[in-house]
């Protein structure tokens, strides 16, 4: 059913498209953070943005992925771009629902006395709200890298320069070769769980406090 | 070809002509069968989900045993994503029956477990949310477990189930146009087909496609949730707290 040696003669390609594929990964986590975390700011603190920024958001998000891949080819050419920009809109939507419900849930009387010692506006977001938020935000970044890892294979269906670890199911496809197929899969899997449960570790030791609250 | 100029208008009328073309109507390829396909597709993953996530989210509510379990099954679940999850299987399946096993099978599964998550926490969150006085009340009046059950604690978690399942169907009908990757069925051809052939009319208008079936499964279910729930449950306070805290669950918020 599956050709094991074949994978073992593959190491070294495994070795490249499973690095691309992290690379592609935490370059699209990145630039969707900064730039969620600006948006979700924004949507704080003039709460008439909020709708509509969700709501652009929420439609880019419903776009099937097959369609988003290709759609900037005709500005961007066959170049990072092309790829990162659908996954980095994907992940707006997931960042600033997490970012604006752990900045909203930082309670008012914090707020207060936080005002009544003498906190600036600024020093007040950064050192009382944004601790705060960690666990939706890091919650956030769990589900945005996650949901990242799964959409870089559908890259793949841009050719063989991208794809990153979906490089082998989209190759495989071609050569109707199940191994291959399988190996992406796999190691795209083990990949998402692995980043996934190193966000639990992360998001455990930035607030130890929250520990019985997170799942 | 267009009035030259604007590149959006000229998509736009040449998404419209594809649309026009009573070719892109008929046969395997035509716009009826692939919808067809696509419905049929996400139907049966839907069915296959549902009588195993609600199910067990059912037992686990009544019983109150396994919860941590489901927790856990439920987040593993969503960090699965769906393209490679059709990859692992295929081997198997491809063995079973080289051509659907290839083209069909991965993508049901795939679908399945896409869609059992958010099936099984809802039935967990709707059951074990049920007031443990009414359940409390219906087994001082002589009911049997299997008629609380059956009718305390299902009537009163439908709404949350519901919910569970419009979100389910969501997700299924726009994912179910991966299955096209490994030539399988439905409105993904268009999108797989569009880019290959750089027909990108072609592609477009299967994103219109999947998004008329997304629209259109959601207004079914809304219809379904309303005809459903006793109208004693239509409280929007209870249900709204109990979706916030299945989402809670499966890790997403607002």
């Amino acid at each position: 059913m599956i050709d094991w040696a074949w994978i073992a003669g593959h190491l070294d390609v495994l070795a490249y498209r499973t690095l691309q594929h992290l690379y592609l990964t935490a370059i699209a986590v990145a630039v969707g953070f900064a730039i969620s975390f600006g948006l979700a700011v924004l949507a704080v603190r003039r709460r008439p943005a909020y709708g509509p920024i969700v709501g652009v958001t929420g439609l880019l998000y419903t776009i099937p992925s097959l369609a988003l891949f290709p759609f900037f080819i005709p500005i961007t050419g066959l170049s990072d771009f092309t790829a990162e920009i659908p996954l980095v809109l994907y992940s707006l939507l997931i960042f600033i629902r997490n970012i604006v419900a752990g900045l909203d849930g930082v309670p008012r009387d914090i707020l207060e006395a936080a005002d009544g010692a003498g906190y600036g506006p600024r020093t007040r977001f950064w050192r009382i709200e944004v601790p705060l938020a960690i666990p939706l935000i890091v919650a956030g970044i769990r589900l945005a890298a996650v949901s990242t890892i799964g959409l870089v294979t559908i890259t793949g269906i841009l050719g063989d320069r991208f794809g990153g670890l979906g490089f082998f199911i989209f190759e495989g496809r071609r050569h109707s070769f199940a191994t291959e197929i399988f190996l992406g899969g796999l190691v795209t899997i083990v990949l998402a769980v692995a980043v996934d449960t190193a966000l639990v570790r992360i998001q455990r030791r930035l607030t130890p406090w929250a520990r019985a609250a997170i799942r | 070809m267009g009035s030259g100029g604007n590149p959006l208008m000229e998509l736009i009328s040449a998404i419209a002509r594809w649309f026009d073309d009573p070719a892109h109507w008929q046969g395997a390829a035509g716009i009826p069968n692939r919808a067809g396909e696509h419905l049929l597709l996400s139907g049966a993953a839907l069915l296959i989900a549902a009588a195993i996530g609600l199910t067990v989210g059912t037992w686990i509510g009544h019983t109150g045993r396994g919860t941590r379990l489901a927790v856990n099954l439920a987040n593993l679940g969503r960090a699965l994503p769906t393209l490679a999850v059709m990859a692992i299987v295929l081997p198997v399946t491809a063995a079973m029956d080289p051509e659907l096993g290839f083209k069909v099978y991965p993508a049901i599964i795939g679908l399945v477990v896409l869609a059992i998550p958010p099936l099984l926490v809802n039935a967990y969150v709707g059951v074990s949310g049920v007031d443990r006085e009414i359940v409390e009340a219906g087994r001082g009046t002589g009911m049997r477990e299997r008629q609380v059950l059956w009718q305390i604690e299902l009537p009163l978690a439908v709404p949350v189930m519901l919910a569970g399942i419009r979100s389910a169907t969501s997700q299924i009908i726009a994912t179910a146009t991966l299955a096209a990757i490994f030539g399988g069925p439905g409105l993904g051809h268009y999108l797989v087909e569009g880019y290959a052939q750089l027909d990108y009319p072609m592609m477009w208008a299967g994103v219109i496609l999947v998004a008329v079936l997304f629209v259109a499964g959601e207004l079914v279910l809304a219809a379904v949730q309303r005809f459903l729930t006793s109208p004693g449950v239509r409280t929007g306070y209870v249900l709204a707290s109990a979706d916030h805290r299945a989402r809670a669950i499966r890790g997403e918020s607002a």
